[in-house]
């Protein structure tokens, strides 16, 4: 009886919807959700933000409007929130003088740092698994281990991501292993669990079949735990995109969007607007690669489910 | 209660299958206990069973929840091991026999893996036991037509209803061609009318597979419909109170279920049943419950 809550509490960490809402319909809600929080931005600036004007002429006609906010909030001001069409202008902009654009050295960026994201959970969900395999296989084992496991997650990043790199050299594979020690934890937690999420009589019918450990393993206990895991590899994912980002700012690698951040963090004072730039672009990064995972999820699991009802 | 017992030793219900000439039964439980737990909290889920079942009996376990019916089917399947006495399988103690694969189980509820098509789940003890590819689909295409299911194959286990999906259970069951077949109230999830014509459809398969069964129900009519025996068993501790034959003529149909043997049958069943509550103290009934829900939790 177990069963249903735990099959019903991993598709919501799946991501299905049987809340009623087509895939449409989720798509729509999202927009709103993004296009409200542009707008309230923007509401917040015209409320309290700096003074601005416009003085252009558009097709012959003459436009003159200047903005005095009637409030004035630290918050608001351009240095600490820039307008969006600002940090939309910043994307056109040379990255550094006779340079191209920022959108596109953010785009190299992006892809440098995405595969080291990309390795970094690669590595991290197969040392996850492993884990989580060698745990339920050797109870001995959990017991003595899984504290530290959970210890390893204590200590900050910032303290181990230095040490890797002093270790192997500043060089984006680096990078991709202090990520991997990020990702590798809820692949492990997920497994821990999804390896034991069977029907108990699904065990017993592997049992009446005398079926070997390793048959128990591939035919029973990696198939039943795939959405569990799969859901751990979404926050792992994400994850892995922070992670590589923080990892570049010790090894003073230049080419992702760790090393974008250095710079725009101490121009921030000249030009805000590129640090939420490249800002925007992370986020856009880890829903990106989340979004893969998703995918992937789709494929391995086709057919399995009930599909939400549109 | 022990005289009836004695009928064990006999042959099989008349009306039956004819009785094969080999001596040796398929299922031999002699002196057979089970005991949760140790010390002061220990739950004697089973003692003393002897029973001996031949081959193409069709043998139901009826008794009240936490008698230790499904603790007795998983006895023989060496799901759990007995704590003393023997049970054997086709002449070899349970364990080797499981090894062996010579038997089929199939659960009250289907248990077919979600992330397998029909076909596949049918194949699933072949693939374990290492046969070759053409030969399991060979195999499991044959079962499916033998539980009429084969237009469903390459359909996945949640486009099928609950009926159909035990009908694919009991394909799965029978794909290695076991001598014996364990069922665990396999239609007990089910509503009155699907599990009548299931009751139905296993006589069938029954008849042409010459497959033994050992069949868990508490459903009186049920266990009167299939079996060619019926074993009543008793809680606190589980126990076998009385075995009784079932005479009824073979093919068992749908005016089987309305002669006057079979009510005669329902009857007796139902009165070896209740004969323990008629010598049952009281004063075991309070700690009787927590042992029986310890009990259950195991079966």
């Amino acid at each position: 009886m177990a069963a249903a809550p735990a099959i019903a509490s991993a598709t919501l960490l799946r991501g299905d919807v049987r809340s009623g809402l087509s895939r449409r319909g989720r798509a729509a809600a999202i927009a709103v959700i993004v296009v409200g929080f542009l707008v309230l931005w923007e509401v917040v600036k015209w409320v309290g933000g700096d003074p601005w004007r416009i003085h252009a002429s558009i097709l012959g006609f003459a436009i003159n409007y200047e903005h005095f906010p009637p409030l004035k909030w630290a918050i608001a001001s351009d240095l600490a929130l820039p307008h969006l069409w600002s940090i939309i202008g910043a994307y056109g902009q040379p990255a550094v003088r006779f340079g191209p654009p920022v959108w596109q050295v953010l785009i190299g960026a992006s892809l440098f740092t995405l595969r080291e994201a990309f390795v970094g959970l690669v590595i991290g969900a197969a040392l996850g698994l492993l884990l989580g395999i060698v745990f339920v296989r050797f109870r001995v084992l959990e017991r003595a281990f899984v504290p530290y496991v959970v210890a390893s997650q204590t200590i900050p990043l910032i303290t181990i991501a230095p040490i890797v790199v002093i270790y192997l050299g500043a060089r984006w594979t680096s990078v991709a292993l202090i990520a991997a020690y990020l990702t590798f934890f809820p692949v492990t937690v997920a497994a821990l669990r999804g390896l034991r999420a069977a029907d108990p009589r699904a065990f017993e019918l592997m049992r009446a079949t005398a079926a070997s450990e390793t048959q128990v393993l591939w035919k029973l206990r990696l198939p039943a735990a795939t959405p569990y895991l799969f859901s751990a590899l979404r926050v792992s994912a994400s994850a892995s995109v922070v992670g590589a980002i923080i990892g570049e700012l010790p090894s003073g690698i230049p080419d992702g969007l760790g090393g974008q951040i250095l710079q725009d963090v101490q121009y921030y004072i000249t030009g805000p607007e590129r640090l939420w730039a490249t800002l925007a672009a992370a986020a856009v990064l880890g829903m990106v690669f989340v979004g893969l995972v998703g995918l992937a999820d789709r494929l391995v699991n086709r057919g399995r489910h009930q599909p939400a009802r549109t | 209660m022990t005289e009836i017992r004695s009928s064990a030793t006999q042959p099989a219900g008349t009306g039956a299958a004819p009785a094969r000439s080999d001596a040796q039964p398929v299922v031999e439980i002699s002196g057979a206990g089970k005991i949760f737990g140790s010390g002061p909290t220990a739950v004697h889920a089973l003692q003393g069973i002897d029973l001996s079942i031949r081959a193409r009996e069709f043998v139901s376990l009826i008794g009240p929840s936490g008698c230790g019916k499904s603790t007795l089917l998983r006895l023989i399947g060496d799901l759990i091991p007995a704590s003393i006495g023997s049970v054997k399988v086709n002449g070899k103690p349970a364990r080797q026999a499981r090894m062996g694969r010579e038997y089929g189980i199939v659960f009250q509820a289907p248990v077919l893996f979600e992330w397998r098509t029909i076909d596949r789940n049918v194949e699933l003890p072949l693939e374990i036991s290492g046969r070759p590819a053409a030969e399991r689909r060979e195999r499991a295409l044959e079962m499916l037509r033998l539980v009429e299911l084969e237009e469903f194959a390459k359909k996945y286990p949640w486009q099928l209803s609950g009926g159909m999906q035990q009908r694919v259970a009991i394909a799965r069951a029978l794909v290695i061609d076991p001598k014996l077949l364990l069922m665990d109230e396999p239609f007990g999830a089910l509503d009155e009318m699907t599990r009548e014509r299931m009751n139905s459809e296993l006589m069938s398969i029954w008849r042409r597979t010459h497959t033994t069964v050992v069949f868990v129900t508490h459903s009186i009519p049920e266990a009167v419909f299939l079996s060619t025996r019926v074993v009543v068993m008793s809680a606190r501790p589980g126990r076998v109170t009385s075995v009784i034959d079932v005479d009824l003529p073979q093919p068992r149909t749908f005016e089987t279920r309305e002669s006057e043997r079979y009510f005669e049958l329902v009857t007796a069943v139902r009165e070896a049943l209740h004969q323990r509550d008629l010598d049952a103290p009281g004063a075991r009934e309070s700690n009787g419950d927590a042992a029986r829900i310890r009990a259950e939790g195991y079966a």
